[in-house]
């Protein structure tokens, strides 16, 4: 066939249109792989809030110092949301390092992508996006699990959900942009899981208040995004109580500059890999 | 066969119900350069993992290094050099680190194994790469550290399988150019391969395995000699004006020895490659490209089992 | 005997727990290629000592400042960092054993055909089995010497007993890493490691690490009493706070056989899978 003869059926999709393809061709693949990941995304949290919620709970109930810490409330309830937010960090970090790594290097899915209309940036966006829903779903289901077990005090805990989405997406688009850089994981991840992510659900005020920290400690605990989650999601789910409203907009602010950054840098990185 | 450095009777590997060997003989001297080729599946690899003493043979006998595998598996890996179809480096140490943990494998003392690393280094031409990771490296240059890796006992007997697959020409180039080298010192060599050329760069007998047998046996020169024809013509047809195989070998009776009709050209095996071109055009056949070659043991391949090697 | 014969006598291969030639006296020599390929990457080695350290810190603070005190193994009351330190103690031999053992020795064995590279070779199975067991030993026996001199540093140990927390924490691990081994050699894909999370976790949160055995109603006592990261908590516990008594014995000889029944069957199938 001559070449005027041949006329291609391939169109360039819209700016919105190319993430939205990219979140549909993650979607594809976790409806025939959902297995691989349900495991860490939706049985560890709930084995962590059974473990604390329920066993660490009963331990603790009527206890008044754990009535002090909570505010009052029972530490199934209070620990839920922490949880919640907690379980969208793992998953968006966990996502964002080996799998971003695997797009690249191993499975070459992103290389395929761009090698048809899809921009790079398009790429990045589409797994942030799609890291977004599955957190969405995930949260959920945590949250069906915690109504069961007797955990929500109200409709309020349905609206922790995307405060939780928010930090998860807000930690995943760094996690990402770096991820990008990286030519082989060597000792990159497991640092990032071992030093960032681990003291992060620990000191974040999930599990007790932060003011059970050392004072010293404590401006740390001020630049972990899960601890601005969590002040978040908590009294949201609980129906208080409100901090200051400085203080949310404070937190509001400082998720959003993050998710801001970390998804320019991501497109930024993405960008320079595939389209070099 | 007293020098013998391998020596098969009914050499036998079962998997289940899948016969992957079926019963080969063998005899490998000292100082030869011994081939295996076939297609993938033809049992090549696994008779290399018995003779590399890691497959327990399922029936037969054999003998390497004058020794049993199954009995003497340690005593005879100590001797021999393996480089294996896939490299399988240890990714979490440096190109000398490599080289310099394997050779304490083979209980070698650490001040040997370092000056013996230098050596094998320079071989392998990775001397400035040394103290780099192995990751990085290029197709050529990991397979060129795995033959080095493979040298640092000072083998009798090296064990080279699939040597150059997936390497660009040129680093194909350089790694027969070192087998050439290390054939010259004297160390017997045997090789599995599914590429002619390199059958025919590197053995001095070989053995055409297909099926789990061995389909013939001998020289490339004497393979060729026996199995095909001097020259061969190569046609390639549009599609709608292509003949049937069997048709041209009827309009070409006489003058060629037979026809092979493969998906993209059809192949004349004749002593006389230019007279039979001129009969093609002459029966007013128009092929787009024609050419004249010299027979390859990728036509002895294809006369022995009616297959390609390369599909 | 039937008579003289010329070949050497080969028992039957039921008989045998080796393969035969299996073992080339140098297991050592994986031990050196561990070791050297830690000093490379440092600070993941470095790592696994801090996550347990976390928890202790996060745990036993945080969490502690909710409970107060608890009674010990012989009912004297120790603080909440005091009743977990020895649970994290076991959980981290338990986690570091397991982890070796099964994704560790199954990415050597699948993907960078590193034990292929070692038969190739003297070494036998043998060697690379009792290598990489040797190994998992030595990290999790150095982790475990870092995290007591932790616990001496906030003063949670009880007395000289504690000094044998040290070798139990070594036989717990060399369960664990008999069990894992084991159980690695029968996995095909990744996707079976879903299986080794969902073990290893629930047995994390639930073995009384974190709250007495009294919590759970009494059917559940008894599952959680079969769990053998229980029997090490309790092995644990009792060594450090100095509750010795004679039922520490016991067990001990609950991870005897454990170990025993790892190293029997993995042995076994080191041969199927190595030698094939």
């Amino acid at each position: 066939m001559t070449a005027e003869g041949v006329r291609s059926t391939g169109r360039v999709p819209g700016r919105l249109g190319g993430v939205a393809r990219v979140v549909e061709n993650h979607w594809e693949w976790y409806r025939r792989n959902w297995r691989a990941t349900a495991v860490s995304t939706i049985v560890q949290p709930l084995l962590f809030l059974l473990a604390f919620g329920v066993g660490f709970g009963a331990l603790v109930r009527g206890s008044g110092q754990a009535a002090a810490a909570t505010g009052g409330a029972d530490y199934l309830a209070w620990l839920a949301p922490g949880l919640l937010a907690m379980s969208a960090v793992q998953t968006g970090a966990f996502d964002s390092t080996y799998p971003v790594l695997s797009g690249f290097k191993w499975q070459r899915t992103y290389s395929a992508m761009t090698a048809g209309p899809i921009t790079p940036g398009q790429v990045a966006l589409g797994h942030l996006g799609w890291l977004a829903v599955k957190m969405a779903g995930a949260g959920l289901v945590f949250v069906a699990v915690i109504a069961l077990l007797g955990g929500a005090t109200g409709a309020g805990i349905l609206v922790s959900v995307p405060i939780a989405v928010l930090t998860g997406v807000a930690v995943a688009a760094p996690i990402t942009a770096y991820s990008a850089t990286l030519e082989t994981e060597g000792a990159s991840f497991p640092a990032i899981f071992r030093f960032v992510v681990i003291p992060m659900t620990l000191f974040s005020g999930t599990f007790f208040p932060v003011d059970r920290l050392p004072e010293l400690v404590r401006p740390l605990v001020w630049v972990s995004p899960l601890w601005h989650g969590t002040e978040l999601a908590r009294p949201v789910a609980l129906g208080g109580p409100w901090p200051a409203w400085p203080a949310v907009v404070g937190h509001v602010v400082f998720l959003a500059a993050l998710l801001a950054a970390g998804t320019a840098l991501a497109v930024r990185t993405f960008t320079r890999r595939l389209a070099r | 066969m007293a020098d013998g450095l391998v020596q098969a009777r009914g050499l036998t590997k079962r998997f289940g119900r899948v016969e992957a060997v079926r019963g080969i003989d063998l005899d490998v001297g000292r100082g030869e350069v011994f081939g295996f080729l076939g297609p993938n599946g033809a049992g090549k690899s696994s008779a290399m993992r018995m003779i590399a003493c890691v497959s327990p043979r399922t029936a037969g006998d054999l003998q390497v290094l004058g020794l049993d595998p199954d009995r003497d598996g340690p005593a005879v890996r100590a001797r021999i050099g393996v480089v294996p179809q896939l490299d399988n480096l240890d990714l979490e140490l440096t190109v000398r680190q490599n080289l310099h943990l394997y050779g304490r494998y083979f209980g070698l003392p650490r001040a040997a194994v370092r000056a013996k690393a230098v050596e094998l280094l320079e071989f392998a031409r990775l001397t400035e790469r040394a103290d780099d990771e192995v990751e990085p490296l290029s197709g050529g240059m990991k397979r060129r550290l795995t033959i080095a890796r493979a040298l640092v006992n000072d083998p009798e007997l090296l064990l080279l399988d699939e040597p150059t697959t997936g390497l660009d020409p040129q680093a194909r180039h350089l790694v027969w150019e070192r087998l050439y080298r290390l054939k010259r010192e004297g160390v017997t060599q045997i090789v599995t391969t599914h590429y002619m050329d390199e059958a025919e760069q590197l053995c001095d007998r070989l053995v055409v395995m297909d099926g789990g047998v061995i389909v013939a046996e001998g020289t490339p020169r004497e393979l060729i000699e026996r199995y095909s024809t001097r020259e061969v013509l190569e046609l390639r047809f549009e599609p709608e004006h292509r003949p049937a195989g069997d048709a041209l070998a009827e309009v070409l009776a006489g003058r060629v020895d037979r026809v092979e009709d493969l998906p993209d050209r059809l192949l004349v095996y004749t002593a006389d490659g230019d007279a039979a071109q001129a009969a093609v055009a002459a029966a007013g056949h128009r092929p787009l490209a024609a050419l004249v070659r010299r027979s390859s043991l990728e036509d002895v391949f294809l006369r022995l089992t009616g297959r390609t090697l390369v599909d | 005997m039937t008579g003289p014969t010329t070949s050497l006598p080969r028992p039957p291969r039921s008989w045998r727990l080796m393969p035969s030639g299996g073992y080339a006296g140098r297991a050592h020599m994986l031990l050196e290629r561990s070791a050297t390929a830690s000093r490379r990457s440092w600070l993941v080695f470095l790592s696994g000592f801090f996550e347990p350290v976390f928890y202790l810190l996060a745990m036993g603070q945080g969490l502690g400042s909710l409970v107060g005190v608890l009674p010990g193994p012989d009912g004297t009351p120790i603080s909440y960092a005091a009743f977990i330190a020895p649970g994290l103690l076991a959980a981290s031999a338990m986690n570091g054993a397991v982890f070796d053992s099964t994704f560790n020795v199954f990415f050597k064995l699948k993907y960078a055909k590193l034990y292929d590279a070692m038969l190739a070779t003297p070494l036998g199975a043998a060697d690379i089995a009792l290598g990489e067991i040797g190994w998992a030993l030595v990290r999790g026996g150095l982790y475990a010497v870092g995290f007591l001199l932790v616990m001496a540093g906030f003063g949670l140990l009880g007395g000289p007993w504690a000094l044998l927390a040290l070798p139990a924490a070594l036989l717990v691990a060399l369960a664990f890493a008999a069990v894992g081994m084991a159980a690695t050699s029968f996995m095909r894909s990744w996707q079976d490691f879903d299986l080794v999370t969902l073990v290893t976790v629930p047995m994390f949160l639930f073995s009384t690490t974190f709250y007495p055995l009294s919590v759970y109603p009494g059917w559940l006592q008894v599952v959680v009493e079969c769990l053998p990261l229980y029997h090490a908590v309790e092995l644990m516990r009792g060594l450090t706070t100095g509750a010795v008594s004679l039922a520490l014995l016991g067990h001990v000889a609950y991870f005897v056989v454990m170990t025993a029944i790892g190293a029997v069957v993995a042995t076994r199938r080191l041969e199927v899978l190595l030698l094939r």
